[in-house]
């Protein structure tokens, strides 16, 4: 298996609080893999150093072959990582369409982040120059928005929110308004879903719905899967591997079997009975 | 019966030509009937209208909170009047200090000082923006009025540039209807255009929620720092129109300084943060209310009470108008909704009975 996303000994300070600590690991193309812990492991801290939300403290972060440690958010999501995040945040005033074409504006405007993708050897995604110039005096920008906005379409016609593409984010339900995340999500064409506690206030059935749809969209948009969960229905249900962290540290890693039984996770989670006493 | 949802792109593009045309005419109109004190005041209301669409663009559309743009109008102002007064005329009205000799001797036509008066404006506001727009809320708002104010204090201390304290006398009043609206239609276009791209949509989602937009691979500070040239840019195009509708320019507080700014922001806000006819509409307004509210600093009668005349009475009542605004509504006349022709054709046939949404 090809390695895509490495952490190589990534620690992450704020202050005297270390809230990853030494994290080793490494994402492989095409995996479903899932990272659990208690509340306030450092899970999404992960999450946003991968994203470059923070610079890791110490540790370099390697993604599909190019150290992405140094970069900025837009650059890494350029080249191929997208996220969600635990508390939605979707951009509510706008509808669900524009939501989607969002993630389609770094292919126009981003060209730092393509120069890194030529230094080492890949396809740029930029297509063309001068594109506000063109956008703003409408050179040629038209037949573009048009061919956003097919693709956008064809993006919602797939994840199944076409019919509400005209509402505004913020009225659909909550278990749409995370299916949208995840469609903005890979409207970026990421290699790396990111996602962040998908499942997070869903009823039984949204959940049942939700792993359903997270394995269609590896599977059918050919990505790789990392995610966060607090429901280990969803995580035992769907991720190959899961990654455990307590305290900023990975204290167990295995298939999900593995994971039910293994000492470390369950003292994690439930706690020592001496401790109680 | 089912009722079309929009108007098609070329219904909307033959209205809106029969319309540009329509206010061509009405402002012909206005040149032959209206006497020179109100065609003054119809100027403002484009001028005005020009400050408010470009502060609109930085606070309304891209969510920064500047206060800076009476720095920005300023430049504008001064570079534009500079380039039309002739070099006789600088001569003269350089008391304290005498002039720079280079700047003595440029001289142009009021289109392209406009223009230079616009682009010096927008480079003022890539210096501000630069290090202003590393901060959020609060911060960048004392930090943008703090840095229009360095500008101000810069023209009332280069005298050798800017006169001083006496400011620019004299200044051609090229400043008519056909600029004034020229102006405005090609500043509208522009951010028109702009805000209905991929761009714009940048612009707004960085409103919208400023993490979510860069993990979204948006360039968050090129793109707040585009939106703030770009209403520095048009800033100055109205600094120039502005020189040259006043005749006198000063950087005192009242005329291009903060005081400026407040009004524009008084003018978006009570429009609608983020709408950009709805800009226009509240810039319209202003300029009329505040004209009007001169009635009350000369002496009148109110229910039978002699009021005597009171300086800066208009103020108050703007101020007024302006608390009440805020409390009732909120979203000011517009809110984020555009007057657009397939917005009225909805509400129209909405009223009709016919299918909502």
């Amino acid at each position: 298996m090809k390695e895509l996303l490495i952490l190589d000994h990534v620690t992450m300070r704020f202050g005297g609080l270390v809230a990853v600590d030494d994290f080793v690991n490494t994402i492989y193309e095409g995996e479903l893999a899932g990272l659990i812990g208690p509340n306030g492991a450092g899970k999404t801290t992960v999450f946003n150093v991968i994203t470059g939300i923070y610079y890791p403290t110490s540790g370099r972060i390697i993604f599909d072959g190019i150290d992405i440690t140094p970069l900025k958010p837009h650059q890494i999501t350029h080249l191929g990582i997208a996220r969600t995040f635990q508390n939605i945040r979707l951009f509510q005033d706008m509808t669900v369409l524009e939501n989607v074409l969002i993630s389609q504006h770094h292919v126009l405007s981003n060209p730092d982040a393509d120069r890194i993708l030529k230094k080492h050897g890949k396809d740029p995604k930029r297509d063309g120059n001068f594109w506000f110039w063109r956008a703003v005096l409408k050179l040629g920008y038209v037949d573009k928005e048009k061919q956003m906005k097919e693709e956008a379409m064809e993006l919602l016609e797939k994840v199944g929110l076409i019919d509400v593409m005209n509402e505004k984010a913020s009225a659909l339900p909550y278990g749409e308004q995370r299916k949208l995340e995840i469609a903005r999500a890979l409207a970026t064409h990421p290699k790396l879903l990111l996602l962040d506690e998908p499942a997070a206030g869903m009823n039984p059935k949204e959940t049942e719905d939700l792993m359903e749809f997270i394995k269609r969209i590896r599977d059918e948009f050919k990505i790789t899967v990392f995610l966060i969960e607090h429901d280990m229905k969803v995580v035992m249900g769907i991720c190959e591997r899961i990654i455990v962290m307590d305290y900023g540290k990975i204290i167990a890693e295995g298939t999900p079997e593995e994971i039910q039984s293994n000492p470390k996770v369950i003292e994690a989670y439930l706690g020592r009975e001496w401790e109680y006493v | 019966m089912g009722m079309k949802k929009k108007l098609s792109a070329k219904a909307n593009f033959f209205l809106t030509v029969i319309f540009v045309i329509f206010v061509i005419f009405l402002l012909h109109l206005a040149n032959v009937y209206m006497n020179a004190y109100q065609l003054k005041i119809l100027n403002l209301m484009a001028i005005y209208g020009i400050m408010a669409v470009s502060l609109n663009l930085i606070n309304g559309i891209t969510g920064i909170f500047s206060l800076g743009h009476a720095g920005f109008i300023l430049v504008g102002a001064y570079t534009a009047a500079l380039l039309t007064l002739t070099p006789e005329q600088k001569e003269i009205s350089f008391i304290i200090e005498p002039i720079i000799p280079f700047l003595k001797n440029l001289h142009t036509n009021f289109f392209f000082a406009t223009l230079a008066g616009g682009v010096l404006a927008a480079f003022a506001a890539f210096l501000v923006g630069w290090p202003v727009l590393r901060l959020a809320g609060d911060y960048l708002a004392i930090a943008s009025l703090g840095f229009a104010e360095v500008i101000r204090i810069l023209a009332l201390n280069l005298r050798s540039v800017t006169n001083g304290a006496l400011g620019l006398k004299g200044i051609p009043e090229y400043t008519n209807t056909w600029w004034a609206w020229g102006w405005l239609f090609v500043t509208v276009l522009f951010i028109g255009s702009l805000v209905n791209s991929s761009y714009g949509r940048a612009l707004k989602a960085i409103r919208e929620d400023r993490i979510a937009a860069e993990e979204m691979g948006i360039n968050v500070f090129k793109h707040q720092l585009l939106s703030f040239v770009i209403g520095g840019f048009f800033a100055g195009i109205s600094g120039s129109l502005y020189a040259h509708w006043l005749t006198t320019i000063d950087p005192r507080i009242t005329t291009l300084g903060p005081m400026l700014t407040f009004y524009v922001l008084i003018m978006i806000v009570l429009g609608g943060l983020g709408s950009i006819t709805g800009s226009i509409l509240g810039a319209m307004i202003f300029a009329i209310l505040f004209e009007w509210f001169r009635r009350f600093e000369e002496p009148f009668t109110f229910f039978g009470i002699e009021v005597p005349g009171i300086k800066g009475m208009r103020i108050l009542i703007i101020s007024v108008i302006f608390i009440l605004v805020m409390i009732f509504w909120q979203r000011g006349l517009m809110g984020r909704t555009e007057l657009t022709w397939n917005n009225l054709y909805r509400w129209i046939f909405a009223r009709r009975g016919g299918e909502k949404s």
